[in-house]
């Protein structure tokens, strides 16, 4: 089981942060801190799995965007590995290549896409087609909905 | 920077932009604290917001939140989005109180209302809304609500498979939190029936479900190993054009694959019908089959995968450890991954090897690749994967390669990182004395552990060594030898000066024929290295050199020199200062006999478990690499049993007497040694621990609470109360450390006839003492006559799985029964004159304690019990008391008289009563008590 997602950039400012387990604010800021700065000092060549307190912690980066994940002892390393790029190649479909500033304008976006793909830190779809449908319908309920909204607006319905 | 679909909000866009284009972190705050001031004013007006602009507030909180800024309001208006019959509105809403609403929130019932509300939905997207939160923050609050509606969702043939998926997984998460909430009976099959699912992204949401369920209840899910076997069994088999979108990069479904293979690790054997055993092993050996073809891609994506799925299979086999031939083969495919260009491969390899290594069928080969994993120690460019190295190093090691991995271990210490020294110290250590053939060499890799890593020397290891050496007759010589010639060394490091002063100090004699390590140059090599030694250190040479007094006498005047040294105030440390002067007094006072009975060489240690051992498994709890070869559960032939077990030079007997190993050379955790060294044990005994617990006894002659007992692990405090012949004692035992004491069992130890003259009863205790907490017993006695004496309790436990013992008497002295009595002078001399026969009075003349404090001895004797009787004596510095001890069958009048020679610094002290025993008893406890 997954127990958090963190996104955050060669700065290290976090962009997006997914806990799959219950800690408080507290706990969570200092888990986050350690994390960051740890994973910045480790050099490019190096392996992306480390060993940390009771977990693993498995990272890649992508451009300037970091993104690490924290599995159980038991979990598979190199397919977590494949979850984070799933996940980046979704958003890279859904937004076309994208960037930093596509997650931080559009970061609740970048969370309705990481709930279809991973639900309580197990993967749900493994299927991109099938994601990417989820998100369309959402889209285009939302569409309706504006459409729906603009046309109350001026009086028509 | 795509324009993104959906409706998106401007208010918002702008805010971002606004903050991102902040110079400092200062205008940043600023920034946010008028956002946070605006969206307050605006929640709380008096215009009703539409839910555009509740979305967008909620919006805007979230991303500030995200930045690392606390919100502490706009959770109700979050609330309110759900209930909104927009779905953007509503989708904002569940966002927001997945990342910001605690479980226990008040809010928690509202929320579980709109859940209830979504799940009714006829739209799916709606549904999956809900059972997402469900499964973000699924507390027992909302086990409770869902509990029926979610496992119907999950098996109806209504549900479309986007929200069985979800749904498997709500459950799943539900079900962590409260386990009870699983159906049993006919749920069980229609649970496991989903491996059979036609969609795979259900197959997959479900396998996670029932691998949890199967933890828990492995028996009811048993069913479902058949069917994973099947399964998996068509996947591995299926082109990677058969399962469409679920092929990931050429590899079909490994997400499913892995999770299938972890499923049935949850099983051992996995199953006991031959059709699905042999089904299993087709597929296990189809995928290492696989491995060794070309690759489709040469993405990183693919390999990845692929070998995701290889690993798990590996770990499958490994965990059955039934196949011989898999687990041959998963080794060689490992041993391949040793040598890949991919840093990860290579660490997953090492990993994975260890375990294999640990194999009765892969050990041999795991061996093979024993160059590589040498060199992957040595030039690996990521501390971590040279940690995967030593680990593996570790674990293949047996008697046949132990001296060139130890040797590889020790060359590769001088220059290891910091951060993994200490556990290769320990690791090292214990390799060295596992397959140790011959001692000399064991000696000699400690000594070199010792020079090139000092600092990392625990002292389990240093200890353990002179255990060795003590132990074993035919290394004494040698390790003297060799211990005096790496003091020679300009620099040595402070553990390498207590080995050598604690082998010299009992062996130092077997190489004294030499002229080159005659016994004065032995002397003056290691006095050489005192004065840069710490206090411990320090006090174990001292002890060394009373040792050299008995070995050679012919350089005692040269050693009491030293002592007369430190024996007075030029020596800082008062332990030192008091050490000195009794050796010095020892080796003036004793006679040869006698010298050479209190320092006679050190007994045999009893035989026991490695502590060092011990020490790494804490370090590294559950993450130990064993160096212990599992018997495996196939009855196979095996070539390779030789090296299994039976390896312990030192069988593995754990004894009682847990401070056997640090007698005299450590802190230990109790002060109160009780094995059977005698003298030798009391001279060499530690004063660095907490001292003077036992002692304790006599302050409780003055008084009736207060510490009783302390030292690293336990405190003892005591409080109690007497009226006439009854007593009564509180003992609060406090347990200091962050362990648990168990077993802990108090025994009375007062011999049958004390017993007939002080009854005691010892109420009972429970046997386990948590970290910090305290327990009390009481214990009451009754006096039926007089006693000497005191009773004392034998208290045993368990610390961190060593027994400890400790013997602490109990406050339950004569003195404790007396009732003062007040008299005046005519009366008091009166019966002074009366018992005046020999075997009624004691008298005994002792030392002040210095300074001579009148005030504090008149105190004392208050607390003593007795009565101080003022105007009584014609002289003022004289104290008189007199006081009568109660106990059923007699009573017992007492009188004394303390008289003070301020000019000789002396007291003298005479007891009158009426008996005789009572009189001696009273004077003993009092004598040097001023």
């Amino acid at each position: 089981m997954m127990l958090f997602m963190l996104l955050f950039s060669r700065q290290g400012k976090l962009r997006l942060q997914k806990w799959y387990v219950a800690h408080p604010d507290k706990l969570k800021k200092k888990i986050t801190r350690e994390l960051v700065t740890t994973i910045l000092a480790r050099k490019p060549k190096m392996c992306s799995f480390l060993e940390w307190k009771e977990c693993k912690i498995v990272y890649k980066r992508y451009a300037s965007l970091y993104f690490c994940c924290a599995i159980e002892q038991n979990d598979n390393e190199l397919l977590t590995l494949e979850i984070i790029h799933r996940y980046v190649e979704l958003l890279d479909k859904y937004f076309g290549s994208v960037c930093e500033l596509d997650i931080i304008f559009n970061f609740e976006k970048a969370y309705f896409i990481l709930d279809e793909l991973l639900i309580g830190g197990e993967m749900q779809e493994t299927s991109k087609k099938n994601v990417l449908k989820a998100i369309a319908s959402q889209d285009l309920l939302q569409e309706d909905e504006a459409v729906e909204g603009a046309l109350t607006d001026i009086g028509l319905i | 920077m795509a324009p993104v679909r959906g409706d998106g909000m401007r208010g918002l866009a702008v805010f971002i932009s606004d903050i991102r284009n902040c110079k400092s972190k200062e205008a940043e705050v600023k920034r946010i604290n008028k956002e946070l001031a605006n969206i307050r004013s605006k929640f709380k007006g008096d215009k009703t917001l539409d839910g555009y602009q509740k979305k967008k507030y909620v919006c805007k909180l979230l991303f500030i939140f995200l930045l690392g800024h606390d919100i502490d309001f706009g959770h109700m208006e979050a609330v309110n989005l759900l209930s909104s019959n927009k779905y953007s509105e509503k989708q904002i809403g569940y966002l927001f109180i997945s990342v910001l609403v605690n479980t226990n929130s008040d809010l928690i019932s509202l929320i579980i209302q709109s859940i209830k509300n979504d799940l009714q939905s006829r739209n799916p997207i709606h549904v999956n809304l809900a059972l997402q939160c469900i499964a973000n923050i699924g507390s027992r609050d909302m086990a409770e609500s869902f509990s029926n509606e979610i496992p119907k969702l999950l098996v109806s043939g209504d549900t479309m498979d986007v929200v069985k998926q979800s749904a498997a997984l709500c459950l799943l998460r539900l079900f962590r939190s409260s386990p009870e909430i699983i159906p049993g009976g006919e749920w069980t099959s229609r649970i496991i029936h989903l491996l059979n699912d036609q969609h795979m992204g259900v197959v997959t949401a479900a396998t996670s479900l029932i691998d949890a369920l199967v933890k828990k209840n492995p028996e009811e899910y048993k069913g479902c190993v058949t069917l994973a076997v099947s399964r998996l069994s068509r996947i591995v088999t299926a082109s990677y054009t058969d399962l469409q979108d679920y092929t990931y990069y050429f590899v079909p479904a490994p997400w499913l694959s892995v999770k299938l293979l972890r499923l049935l690790q949850n099983y051992n054997p996995v199953t006991e019908e031959p059709g699905v055993r042999a089904r299993l092993n087709e597929t296990l050996e189809t995928i290492l089959n696989k491995a060794q073809e070309p690759p489709k891609s040469k993405k990183v994506q693919h390999s990845n995968a692929k070998n995701a799925v290889l690993f798990e299979a590996i770990n499958l086999i490994i965990h059955s450890d039934s196949e011989p031939n898999l687990l041959v083969r998963a080794c060689n495919q490992l041993g391949q991954f040793l040598s890949n260009r991919e840093t990860n491969l290579r660490y997953l390899a090492l990993e994975s090897m260890c375990h294999l290594a640990t194999s009765e069928f892969s050990h041999e080969e795991v061996k093979k690749h024993q160059e590589v994993v040498i060199l992957s120690m040595k030039m690996e460019k990521d501390v971590s994967v040279r940690q995967q190295a030593v680990d593996l190093l570790y674990a293949m090691c047996d008697r046949g390669n132990a001296e060139e991995i130890v040797q590889e271990m020790l060359n590769y210490l001088e220059t290891a990182d910091y951060s993994i020294r200490e556990e290769m110290v320990l690791k090292v250590a214990i390799l060295a004395e596992k397959y140790a053939t011959d001692y000399t060499w064991y000696v000699d890799v400690i000594l070199n552990l010792i020079r090139i890593a000092g600092d990392y020397v625990s002292e389990e290891v240093w200890y353990r060594v002179i255990q060795i050496v003590i132990n074993h007759e035919e290394v004494q010589g040698y390790a003297a030898k060799t211990v005096f010639e790496a003091l020679q060394a300009p620099a040595c490091h402070e553990n390498m000066v207590k080995v050598g002063g604690y082998i010299l100090g009992e062996f130092g004699n077997l190489i004294a024929g030499d002229s080159r390590s005659a016994p004065l140059v032995q002397f003056k090599l290691l006095h050489s290295k005192y004065h840069l030694c710490s206090p411990m250190t320090r006090a174990l040479l001292l002890s060394t050199y009373i040792k050299f007094i008995n070995l050679f006498p012919e350089i005692r005047t040269n050693i009491q020199e030293v002592f007369r040294q430190h024996s007075n105030l030029r020596s800082a440390d008062a332990e030192l200062q008091q050490r000195a002067s009794e050796y010095l007094q020892l080796s003036i006072v004793a006679s040869t006999d006698v010298l050479a009975t209190v320092l006679e060489e050190m007994p045999s240690f009893p035989e026991r478990e490695s502590s060092i051992l011990n020490v790494l498994k804490k370090k590294k709890p559950g993450r130990v690499p064993e160096n212990e070869i599992r018997e495996s559960k196939s009855p196979a032939p095996s070539s390779v049993t030789q090296n299994s077990h039976s390896n312990h030079k030192f069988p593995l007997r754990t004894t009682n007497n847990a401070n056997a190993d640090l007698l005299g050379l450590s802190t230990p955790p109790s002060n109160n040694i009780s094995a059977g060294g005698g003298a030798l044990i009391d001279v060499l005994g530690d004063i660095y621990g907490a001292g003077g617990a036992v002692n304790n006894i006599k302050k409780f002659l003055f008084k009736n609470n207060g510490v009783l007992f302390e030292n690293d692990i336990l405190q003892i405090g005591v409080k109690s109360e007497f009226r006439k012949n009854m007593g009564r004692i509180g003992l609060f035992y406090g347990n200091k450390t962050q362990n648990p004491l168990t077993e802990f069992t108090p025994s009375l130890i007062w011999p049958a006839d004390q017993e007939q003259k002080l009854s005691i009863l010892l109420e009972g205790v429970e046997p386990r003492l948590e970290a910090g907490a305290q327990i009390q017993q009481m214990i009451a006695a009754e006096a039926f006559e007089d006693y000497c004496d005191s009773p004392s309790i034998d208290l045993s436990f368990k610390y961190n799985g060593t027994q400890q013992k400790i013997n602490i008497k109990l406050p339950f002295t004569l003195n404790k029964f007396f009732e003062p009595t007040e008299m005046n002078a005519e009366q008091f001399f009166a019966r002074w004159k009366n018992l005046g026969s020999e075997q009624q009075r004691a008298q005994r003349v002792f030392k002040a304690q210095t300074p001579m404090d009148l005030a504090g001895a008149a105190n004392k004797l208050s607390g003593f019990g007795i009565q101080l009787l003022e105007n009584v004596d014609p002289n003022p510095d004289n104290m008189v008391c007199a006081g009568i001890i109660n106990t059923i069958r007699v009573q017992v009048g007492c009188l004394m008289r303390l008289e003070p020679n301020k000019q000789a610094e002396m007291f003298r002290l005479t007891i009158r009563s009426s008996k005789e025993s009572v009189t001696k008893e009273i004077c003993d406890m009092l004598v040097d008590q001023f």
